[in-house]
């Protein structure tokens, strides 16, 4: 069997690294982190976050603080969604842009009040995001950055148990929060944010907190859990989980070459909104001339796995490549996302896609592969 | 994390494979510690059909194994010609992640060249392979 090679350079890890080797993680580098990737094995806990619920550890996620008088106008100006429509504790997810209309990368902005924001990015991107937020936030009176990554510890508690497992453990009515809004409170005793959000398709909330109390909110909750059948879960199921939900990856499906109307992000781009924003003028002319490329779901006709970067032809022509793909334990079948000249993104279109060097037989169907029952 | 093992009647590979020496024929599979590593197998793409025909040489690469997150490549400990692959493993990959030495066997071939066996490791030098290569 080939092996891979440890890393080299020394990882950062989130103030949850014990507690993940206590509870025997295999840890592998992700985005200059050394995060776990599976604790008990990533269907065992694909199918808890499905079925029951799942804890994530996502601390290495960057946050930033944007406020000021001049931080809705500074925001505005940056992303392609419209940050106005925000009203108190809502969040809303975007992307940064080039001016060529390539993604940066995506990310969600939380509303604490007027001219509070919170913007949470990709861990491997954040010091390319600071590095950008910083540089451009030079033109902007009445506003202030802080990067608060480093003081900013995150939990995901995901699952239709979620609520079930969270509710004894917080004063804060969690059915007043709607899916994208979020409140201040108090879990077992800790004061987090207590946020609807999440990347597996499942109902479930992120939890910020001081990094300081990390460790005692894990342990409480997957003690609060037990019963529910609550499990620590990693990257790896993260990663089958997000992808049976058709949701965007930076780097796979979102990477500075491409834009997000490509993604099929075009829902979260406002190109009417009342601010101009870097890459504007090139996602118009993209839309008005029509995309180089689609996002598209993959399936193949035949036994195997679609991975990352394999070529996808039709007609005996290369015609695009695969972006993520794995085994998806609910579907019970592999599947994967790719991009395709938008003449070959139909529905049903039949396709080839190389899987070492055999041409697989795989057609294109509808994203999501999965959506959770209402 | 418990410690894999390593069964003493078996010869291994660097790359993980073992062998299983019975007369001039050789069973083949991966090492419980090449299962955990792996992590959940989903698909195993094995010469199913090439019984009796194919022949593979010492080192060669004769299938792939795909986990949740990612393909690796099986090379043969031994070389020889394919009497048998597991067909079991078509419908229940997981038997190589639950019973590595067992029902989670591969290949069994026809040894062309039993001498290439002494290039192999026991299982006190795979073990201490596998405790150096670790961190």
């Amino acid at each position: 069997m080939a092996e891979n090679d440890a890393p080299a350079t020394t990882l950062k890890r989130t103030p949850l690294y014990e507690a993940h080797k206590a509870l025997g993680a295999r840890l592998v580098e992700f985005g200059g982190w050394e995060m776990p990737v599976q604790y008990s094995g990533i269907l065992e806990e694909h199918r808890a976050v499905r079925e029951r619920a799942g804890l994530f550890d996502v601390s290495h996620m960057g946050e930033f603080r944007v406020e000021g008088a001049g931080a809705l106008a500074f925001l505005q100006s940056l992303v392609p969604n419209d940050v106005s429509r925000l009203v108190d504790n809502q969040a809303l997810y975007s992307q940064i842009c080039r001016p060529d209309g390539g993604t940066l990368d995506d990310l969600l902005i939380y509303r604490r009040g007027e001219g509070r924001y919170m913007v949470v990015v990709n861990a491997g991107t954040m010091p390319k995001d600071w590095r950008w937020f910083s540089q451009h936030a030079a033109g902007h009176d009445d506003l202030t950055l802080a990067n608060i990554s480093d003081e900013t510890a995150l939990l995901a508690l995901q699952g239709p148990l979620a609520t079930h497992i969270l509710q004894p453990l917080t004063d804060t009515p969690l059915s007043e929060i709607a899916y994208y809004h979020f409140r201040p409170g108090v879990v077992a005793g800790i004061e987090c944010l207590i946020s609807r959000t999440g990347y597996t398709g499942e109902d479930g909330f992120e939890l910020y907190c001081a990094p300081a109390s990390a460790v005692t909110l894990w342990n409480m909750l997957l003690e609060a859990g037990k019963s529910s059948g609550l499990l620590p879960a990693g990257l790896g199921a993260r990663d089958t989980l997000r992808l049976e939900a058709g949701y965007c990856l930076y780097d796979h499906e979102l990477t500075e070459e491409i834009t997000p109307l490509e993604a099929g992000l075009g829902w979260s781009v406002k190109l009417n909104k009342d601010a101009d924003f870097i890459g504007k003028q090139a996602l118009v002319e993209e839309k008005a001339n029509g995309l180089r490329r689609k996002l598209v779901g993959i399936e193949l006709r035949e036994r195997g796995v679609p991975r990352a970067g394999y070529a996808i032809s039709k007609d005996g022509e290369h015609i695009g490549a695969v972006t993520s793909g794995t085994m998806c334990p609910t579907l019970g079948r592999a599947a994967a996302m790719g991009y395709v000249p938008p003449a070959s993104a139909q529905i049903g279109t039949e396709i080839s896609v190389d899987i070492r060097g055999k041409l697989m037989p795989a057609v294109i169907v509808p994203l999501p592969f999965y959506k959770r029952a209402k | 994390m418990t410690a894999s093992e390593q069964p003493d009647n078996l010869k291994y590979a660097e790359t993980h494979e073992w062998v299983r020496v019975e007369g001039d024929e050789a069973t083949i599979g991966i090492s419980d510690f090449a299962q955990d590593e792996l992590g959940d197998v989903v698909y195993l793409d094995l010469p199913w059909d090439e019984a009796g025909t194919r022949e593979i040489r010492t080192g060669e690469h004769f299938g792939d194994i795909e986990s949740v997150k990612a393909t690796s490549e099986l090379f043969a400990p031994i070389g020889g010609t394919i009497l048998r692959a597991n067909k079991a493993l078509r419908d229940s990959a997981e038997l190589v992640n639950s019973d590595p030495y067992g029902q989670g066997w591969m290949l069994v071939i026809k040894m062309s060249n039993p001498a290439d066996l002494d290039k192999l490791m026991d299982a006190v030098a795979y073990t201490r392979f596998l405790d150096t290569a670790s961190h």
